[in-house]
Formats: structure tokens, sequence, C-alpha cells
């Protein structure tokens, strides 16, 4: 067991003083406040600098009446149309707007003429200012009290979701946030497996090719040798996951809160309701923080403490599991390109997890599929916590991790035995046959 | 005591039969040549005592012990196939590759930096293992196979990739290491290095030991009772118990001679009838050499065989 230690020692130290890992190790988490960070200025400067636009209005019907803000600055303009076009165009604004003469409640023949093609979320706000407008002339039609007309706009449904648990307790769900949850994990073990994986079936080459394996190998149990080297990549994994969450977290709050002074919550809100009437703003903003408040409540009752502990178990479990897998391949072969034909059903099972979390597990995440991509050890680290924020059966859950335990036993049990006489054959042509006649061979 | 005792040593394949009931005996404190073509067994021998894979039946006793886990530490063992971490630097390799023999990380670094300083190379220590040339990291990996100092070396052909001066430096770091106490086994198919270095010598080929013993024991029992005579003037040896096999003229009146004693006379009375027939320059009793003796038994021919082949030669 001491020696096995050595062996993880080295395994580690040796990449965590790379290079490439410290620069892989603190890039990473930079890119993502990074791309925030650039959005946010970009945003930020866009509104610093936006100026209301200039629109000239010919209304021939004269009923309607345009309010500036602060997006649009609503000038009249006198007919005849031809004249008005003449004068818009010597200009750099933004538009004119040509109401003809026709039935109001019904209008027809309304033209925006704007110099080049212009953002269709602007001119859709001018058909909203327009059809709002329209609207109001329909209720006074129907003798719709404007106290009235208001208490209808802002008429906003909500609708909580509560799952009822076996035991009756009532619990608040919020799909969105598991859903979000679900995927980030699954993701994240699928990467990591490979990624890590393949670190490990490079190792395992990188020693085979150098021949330090047959040095190696008489002093230490080949075994030993190669849980040593998962055992030691592991633990790289880890360390870089965890400076990443870190900086990840600590850079990004610190660059959402710089912009979040220079852009008050509430210039950001206008933004959104900016398009509505003060009315439907003010109910929207109301139930903008009811709903704040329900998804912190939510957050409030998802059971991080459990996930967590379900993420780093199906993090290391799949990564064990696959880790052999990999080991037994590099043992096999003698270079990168050479492995290309037993990774392929190596990764297969681990695509099929990733593609059933997007097809199967997030959508429908009791279903059968879903259930048996969750139980079944070589997609279960991937799918289980996919599954894991939208409240598994207890049963299941301990079925599926002891299956994995299992599983990962299994696997090691028989890469160990690939890898024992795989890495001391060179010069080999290596397929299935022969690598089912290591797997049989005695020691 | 001897370093090691194979008793009826078998592995087999599917396809073959490594090691056929092969018994072996090591003396302690000798330089001892394992020799066989390629393909024979020996890798399989030597990958058996090192415990990289398991005998399918025999016994092994290692300094008077059962071969087991704990004795990994008692060996040195320096494969045919050469290779070090490429990426790590020469002391990080030695400190690693000692500890994993049992030595403490304090005892590793003592001695680590005691054998560079032996091999004049203190300076290495940092050096990554790419950036040396393929004799500098021969001269690593000699001295990571023996910096645990144990008590069996086995150099599986050590001198394969050294040019003749580090050949030498390598020869007399192993005589220092024998004088030491160490138990060296050589495997080998340069007969040159088992004829200067070894004392004791096995063959093994196809699978088989074929021959064992001291280095003169061998030679001696492969005496073909021929003798070597240069000699001034005609030589007849009618009428002795003597056969001339075979000469060649060497100058004018000047000939070699070689004379079949045919089992029955003995050096001595061979030089005094030459003394009375002619006059002798040199008389030499004609012994195998190691390479002769390899090359016969390897084709495969009897004893008996190779004493005519020598007689002839």
């Amino acid at each position: 067991m001491n020696k096995t230690w050595l062996i993880i020692q080295r395994e580690f130290l040796i990449r965590v003083q790379k290079k490439s890992f410290l620069i892989a190790t603190i890039l990473v988490p930079l890119i993502f406040p990074a791309i925030i960070g650039v959005f946010g200025y970009i945003v930020y400067k866009e509104e610093q600098s936006a100026k209301p636009k200039i629109v000239y209005v010919l209304d021939e019907t004269g009923r309607f009446n345009f309010e500036s803000s602060s997006r649009f600055n609503m000038v009249k303009e006198a007919p005849p149309l031809d004249s008005a076009k003449k004068r818009y165009q010597k200009t750099d604004d933004f538009a004119l707007l040509y109401i003809p003469q026709s039935n109001i409640e019904n209008p027809t023949g309304i033209t925006i003429y704007t110099k080049e093609n212009q953002s269709m979320e602007r001119i859709g706000s001018i058909e909203r200012m327009i059809s709002d407008q329209v609207k109001d002339f329909k209720m006074e039609k129907y003798n719709v009290e404007k106290e009235a007309l208001k208490d209808i706009r802002s008429t906003s449904v909500d609708v909580k979701t509560i799952n009822l648990t076996d035991t009756g307790e009532e619990k608040s769900s919020n799909s969105a946030i598991f859903y979000g949850l679900g995927l980030t994990l699954g993701v994240l073990i699928y990467m990591f497996v490979l990624i890590y994986g393949i670190q490990i079936m490079q190792g395992v080459i990188d020693e085979k090719t150098s021949k330090i394996v047959e040095v190696i190998v008489s002093s230490v149990k080949p075994f030993q040798l190669m849980l040593g080297k998962i055992i030691g990549i592991a633990s790289v994994g880890l360390l870089q996951f965890l400076i990443w969450i870190v900086l990840i977290t600590a850079l990004s709050t610190a660059m959402l809160s710089y912009f979040g002074l220079q852009m008050p919550q509430k210039q950001m809100m206008e933004q959104v309701t900016q398009n509505a009437d003060d009315e439907v703003r003010e109910a929207i903003e109301k139930q903008g923080t009811g709903k704040a408040q329900e998804f912190l409540n939510n957050m409030g009752e998802i059971p991080f403490g459990k996930i967590a502990f379900v993420f780093v178990f199906y993090f290391l479990g799949g990564y064990l599991l696959y880790g052999a897998l990999f080991a037994a391949v590099g043992s096999a072969v003698e270079s990168l390109q050479e492995s290309q034909q037993f990774q392929f059903p190596v990764t297969m099972p681990l695509l099929i997890g990733y593609l059933g979390l997007f097809t199967f597990v997030l959508r429908d995440p009791n279903g059968p599929v879903s259930f048996w991509l969750s139980i079944i050890p070589f997609t279960s680290p991937v799918a289980m916590v996919g599954r894991i924020a939208f409240d598994v059966p207890t049963w299941q859950l301990i079925l599926s991790m002891a299956l994995l335990v299992v599983g990962f036993i299994f696997t090691t049990w028989l890469a160990g035995r690939i890898y024992r006489v795989g890495i001391l054959m060179t010069g080999t042509k290596v397929n299935y046959k022969v690598l089912a006649k290591w797997f049989m061979q005695k020691g | 005591m001897e370093a090691l005792i194979a008793r009826g040593v078998t592995k087999r394949y599917t396809a073959h039969t490594a090691l056929d009931n092969v018994d072996i005996t090591i003396p302690e404190k000798t330089i001892y040549g394992l020799l066989g073509p390629n393909g024979a067994g020996k890798t399989t021998f030597i990958r058996i005592v090192n415990q990289i894979i398991n005998r399918d039946s025999g016994e092994i006793k290692i300094f008077g012990e059962p071969l087991q886990e704990k004795h990994v530490g008692l060996i040195g063992y320096l494969p045919e196939e050469r290779g070090l971490y490429k990426k790590m630097n020469v002391g990080e390799q030695l400190l690693y590759l000692a500890q994993l023999k049992g030595l403490s990380r304090k005892e590793a670094l003592d001695r680590s930096k005691k054998w560079l300083q032996k091999f004049e190379i203190s300076d290495w220590w940092n050096k990554k293992v790419e950036d040396l040339s393929k004799g500098m990291a021969q001269k690593v990996q000699f001295i990571s196979t023996v910096l645990h100092e144990p008590r069996l070396i086995i150099l599986d052909e050590p001198f394969s990739g050294f040019d003749p001066v580090n050949a030498q430096l390598i020869t007399e770091k192993i005589l220092e290491l024998k004088e030491n106490g160490s138990t060296i086994i050589f495997s080998t198919h340069r007969m040159e290095t088992v004829e200067s270095l070894c004392d004791h010598i096995a063959m093994i080929n196809k699978s088989k030991k074929v021959l064992e013993g001291s280095k003169k024991d061998v030679k001696e029992s492969y005496r073909s009772n021929t003798f070597v005579v240069e000699h001034k003037g005609a030589l007849s040896l009618t009428g002795t118990s003597f056969q001339a096999t075979g000469q060649k003229a060497l100058g004018e009146n000047y000939f070699e001679t070689l004379i079949s004693a045919n089992g029955i006379g003995s050096p001595n009375q061979l030089l005094s009838e030459l003394v009375s027939r002619t006059e002798v320059y040199r008389f030499e009793q004609k012994l195998p050499t190691m390479a002769e003796i390899f090359i016969s038994l390897v084709k495969g021919e009897g004893d008996e065989a190779l004493r005519k082949h020598l007689q002839e030669a």
C-alpha cells in the first residue's frame, strides 16, 4: 500500500507541476467571467451612449397620440407624405411613421420608412405602441372604463408547482432550476471522465513505450501501478475542479457586482419592461420580485448537501469505472492512434449516457428509460446526476450506487488482468481475441 | 549459501512452454552467466525471479528463503529494454525508483548523490532524461538498478548500447559490486562477456536447461583432448598412441599440427614424444571457447558431435 502511495504521489506531482496544468487551471475559469465581463461592458457602453431615437409621425387620422420615452422621441410631422419623406431623408434620424387615413379600429396601410434595415426589436416596439393605441380605441368604443382596462391589462397568473411526496410532505418544485442543475452536473461528469480517462490511457502508453514499466513492475505489482495511476490522476482532476469552482465563483461574483453597481437593478428592469405600459410594468415588477422571492425559496428547498454528495460519488465512481478501462486500452497499444479502435467501445456507453441525459433524463426524469440509464453502472454516473435534482426515490439511488461500486470493482478487475499482460507486450498485433487471451492468461 | 535455487520451474502459455522444468543453482558472490539464444526462455526466467510473472510450478529459494513479495528489495533488475521516465529529472527519478524498492526518502537521497558522484555526473541531478544522450541515460539506469544495494543483481544484456569506454566503466563497477558481496546474474548471448566475467554459467535452449556449472568445469568437460603444436621440421607420430588430425604450414619448414590423444595419452606423454621428434615452439591443450560450446549446443548437436566438431576445428 505504501508503494501505491508513492505512485499516487508521483502521478499527482508530475501533472500538477506542469506548466500546462497551471495554464489550464487558471485560464479556464477566467473564460467565463471574461465573457460576462465583455458582454456586460458592451451592453453598458451601448446603454450609456444610447440617445432616444427620433421617429417622425405623420398621422393623417389625427387620433394617435404617442408619448416620447427614453427609447423613442416621437416628433409630429405635417402632411403631405412626399414632402415629409424628403425632409426625413435629409436627416440621420431613425424612422418616419406614416399612418394613412383609415378606420382607426382596423387601420391599414401603416408604413415605417427607415434608412437601413433596422432591428426587428425596435420595429416591434413601435408596432406594439400602435396596437396598444388601437386597443384603447376599441375599448372606448365598447365603453370599457379606463380603470377596468388597467386592471385587465395587469392580469398575470402565476402557477406554483408542488410535489406531494410519499410522506405527504409538500415540496416546491422548480423544473427549470432542476433542469439546469441536472444538465450542468451531467455534462461535467461526462467531460471529466473522458478527459481524465484519456490522460490515464496516455500515461500508460508512455510508460509502456518508454520501457520503464518493466523496472517498475519488478518493484510493485502491475495492479498497484494501475491503481496508483488512476487515483493519482483523479486527485489532479479533483484539485483542478476545486480550483475552478473557487475561481469561477469568486471572479463571476466580482464581475457581476462591478457591473451591477454601474447598472442598478432598476435600470436593468427598465430595459426589460420599457416597452410595456406603466401599469403593466408595475405589475411585472411586483411579479418579478415575487418570482425572485419564490426562486430563492425554491433554491433554499433544493437539498444541496445531498446533491453535492451524490455528485462527488458518481464523479469518482464513474471515473474509476472508466479509468480502469482506459488503462487497459493503454496497456494494449503502443500509440494514441493505435488506441482508437479500442477507445470506441469504451467511450460508447459513456456517450449513450450523455445523449440519454438530453433525450430522456432531463425531459422525463422518472420515465423508464431514465430509470434504466441511471441504474446501469456504465451510464448511471451521467444519468443519475441528471436526475438527482428531480428527487430520485431512495431505493433507486441506493441500488444505482451499489451497482456502480460493483461495476467499478468489476471493470478494475477486468482491466487489471489485461493490463498486467499488456504492459509487457510489445510488437504484438493486438485484436479483441488477443485481449481475451491475455485476460484468461494465468499470472 | 546459494543466492538463488530454482527447482523444476515451469511456465506454460497457451501456445508454447516458455520454461520446462528448469533447475538452476546460483552460488553467492559470483557472476553467473545465463546464456541462450533469443526466445530460449531467459527473460521468462528472469521475470519469474523478479515476480513480474508467476511460475506455473516449481520452487524458487532466494538466500535460503522461498521467494516472496518482500524480496523485491533484495533484487536489482536491469531489463534488456531500458527505459526511464523521459519528462522526469535524473534526481527525482533515482529517488522514486529507490523508494519503490523500499528505501526511505533520506536513504535514497544520500545514496543517489553518492552514486552520481561515483560516476562523476553529480551535475545531472536536475537534467531531464529526454535531454540526456543514450549512453548517459544508460548510466542513470545502471545507477537506478544498484542504488538500493541489492544482494542479487540481474543484468539483461548490460553492455548493449554502451561504447567501449563506458562498457569498461560498467565492468569495473560490476566487479566492485561483486567484491562487496553482491551476486550478479548476466543474461547475455555475448560470449566475450561470458569468457571474461562469468564464474558460473547455465545455458537455456528451447525452454530447457541444457548446461550448468562453473565456467572452468564446463570447459573441462568439453575438453576434446586435442592439442595444438607449433613446431619446426616434419613430425611423424607413427608408433605412438597419438594421431595428427590436421596440419597447416605457417612458414618454411614451420607447421601447426592438431594432435588428438584418442582419449588415452596424457599431455606429458605427448610432450615427451614430441620433444624427441621435432623442435617444439608452442604446445597448448585446445579448450573449447564458450562460443563454440554455445553454437554447437544450440544447433542441437549432442556432446559427441561437439567433441568431434572441436577435434576437426
